[in-house]
């Protein structure tokens, strides 16, 4: 994996065809229970989404072999891994590195500054960007930490790993 | 020496927990609607929402500002009213209003509570921000950001009411409350409708080459080399073509923001009473980091001991950072 990755979208990205399609099936169950849970936990989310609950976005970790599509409909929950080559059209895609979208989920880091710095790329509809990032700035605590902790001490530490592997992005302002 | 108050954003509940513990003496903030200066997609509270947060603020000692700074249209004006009753049945300790519609109602209706001048208003003269202060008892001013500090010192001297001053965030460029390119461009006003570039207009565009480019209502208003930093997608901040620069230039000012953090000692000694910070529509993150380090810096002041700043470029717009007015009149 390389912590690097260009955020270009025209970049050559890891994993072929086959490589990706057996990522998304490894992953997907864990993703499933994490959505779940997350929702169960922060239902006041959905209200800020507004209309866009049933907007299709697409999550771009560009150093993952996959891209994560979200619909965030309470009623018909959407998380899934898929192959970059078979992504459904997206109503708006955010793209970034793993660690840095994982810290923007947590507000470890500031999504306009991440803009700013041209490390977190945005396209399609603005809105609906707006209104995620501002439902998940409203969540108290850590989902990285939930989600790490549904999977008990090994969970921990793999996002304990995960953050060590990515020493620039788990930094956030130093406050003096 | 003025009391130095920490004025902080909250654009969500959250926000507000964490401007609160991070150390603010104030936080400020808006309902979902057009009655405040950022009606952002998502963001602000519910009067469920803000009762909850009033509780939280008042029992660590925060007071709690209500922005109701946008101005009503024509027969519009019921929204303002009813959320200037939802605020004081609340119990929010001010209003920070702009029009004169609803700084009346608030002075009649709910005189106990008390009146802050929104920057909206773009009061900068003695005699303007006296009027406010004689007709709605008005008990403090945010000043426009395009005086000098011996000209805040000037007028401190010559009103009866407070000073608040910007020290961080975002630095829109022309007379507060009174810009209407947004509106040119979009047909939604900043000043009535409470937001500047609205999410819904705008759209980022990657080129073949790795550039940016954002558009406004279909305009391109800037395009960001691969290795340029970013600004926001207002039409202030925007690079233009015309004859005489055919390569574009940014015509009114560059993505920056505003950082007084080395001047605060010389704003107190101004007799600024408080200052605000910026950013409404931005993350916990933020609000953490830049709240920390203002209160660390007020300590550090208060206590006569030199104040350390923190480094907050990486926060900054553009990445890039100015002290505007404050400094000199040079400026842009
Ligand atoms: S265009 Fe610039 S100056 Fe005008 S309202 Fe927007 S941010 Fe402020």
């Amino acid at each position: 994996m390389s912590i690097g990755a260009d955020i270009n979208p025209h970049a050559p990205r890891p994993g072929n065809a086959v490589v990706s399609r057996l990522a998304c099936a490894l992953v997907q169950p864990i993703l499933s229970r994490v959505v779940r849970k997350i929702a169960a936990r922060h239902p006041s989310l959905f209200a800020r989404l507004g209309p866009h609950q049933r907007t299709d976005f697409l999550i771009d970790p560009v150093e993952l072999p996959f891209a994560l599509h979200l619909q965030p409909d309470p009623q018909a929950l959407i998380f899934r891994a898929v192959p970059r080559d078979a992504a459904p059209p997206a109503g708006a895609t955010i793209r970034g590195r793993f660690m840095l979208l994982l810290e923007l989920v947590d507000s470890e880091e500031d999504g306009d500054a991440a803009f700013f710095s041209r490390d977190l790329e945005v396209s399609g509809d603005t809105e609906a960007v707006v209104r995620l990032r501002n439902a998940l700035d409203d969540v108290d605590g850590s989902i990285a930490e939930e989600t790490a902790g549904m999977f008990g001490p090994v969970g921990r530490a793999i996002l304990a790993r995960l953050r060590r592997a990515y020493p620039n992005h788990s930094e956030g302002p130093d406050p003096r | 020496m003025s009391l130095a108050e920490l004025i902080c954003p909250s654009g969500t509940p959250a926000a507000l927990r964490t401007a609160v513990d991070a150390g603010a003496d104030a936080v400020y903030c808006g309902f979902q609607d057009a009655t405040n200066a950022r009606n952002f997609p998502g963001l602000n509270f519910t009067p469920d929402e803000l009762e909850a947060s009033v509780a939280y603020a008042h029992a660590k000692g925060t007071k709690v500002l209500l922005a109701l700074n946008t101005y009503p249209p024509a027969g519009k004006v019921d929204l303002w009213r009813q959320a200037a009753d939802t605020g004081a049945r609340l119990g929010v300790d001010a209003f920070i209003v702009a029009d004169m519609g609803v700084a009346h109602y608030i002075a009649r209706t709910y005189p106990a509570v008390r009146l802050h001048l929104s920057v909206q208003a773009a009061a900068s003269s003695p005699e303007a921000i006296r009027y406010y202060c004689e007709n709605f008892g008005i008990k403090r001013v945010v000043l426009p950001r395009i005086l000098t500090i011996p000209e805040i010192r000037q007028i401190r001297k010559e009103i009866p009411c407070e000073i608040e001053t910007f020290i961080f965030g975002n630095h829109g460029l022309m007379v507060e409350g009174r810009c209407s390119l947004t509106n040119y461009l979009t047909g939604q006003s900043t000043n009535m409708d409470g937001v500047c570039s609205p999410a819904s207009d705008v759209e980022y565009t990657r080129q073949a080459d790795g550039s940016m480019s954002s558009q406004l209502a279909g305009f391109t208003i800037d395009c960001f080399g691969p290795d340029e930093k970013a600004g926001y997608p207002t039409i202030c901040k925007g690079r233009y073509t015309a004859p005489h620069r055919p390569d574009g230039y940014y015509a009114f000012e560059e993505p920056i923001s505003l950082n007084l953090s080395r001047l605060l000692p010389d704003l107190i000694d101004a007799g600024v009473h408080a200052f605000k910070i910026e950013g409404r529509q931005r993350s916990k993150s933020y609000v953490r980091g830049v709240v920390s380090a203002f209160r660390a810096a007020i300590d550090d002041i208060r206590a006569g001991r030199q104040a350390n700043i923190a480094n907050l470029v990486a926060l900054t717009e553009g990445q890039k950072q100015t002290q505007g007015a404050f400094e000199t009149k040079k400026w842009r």
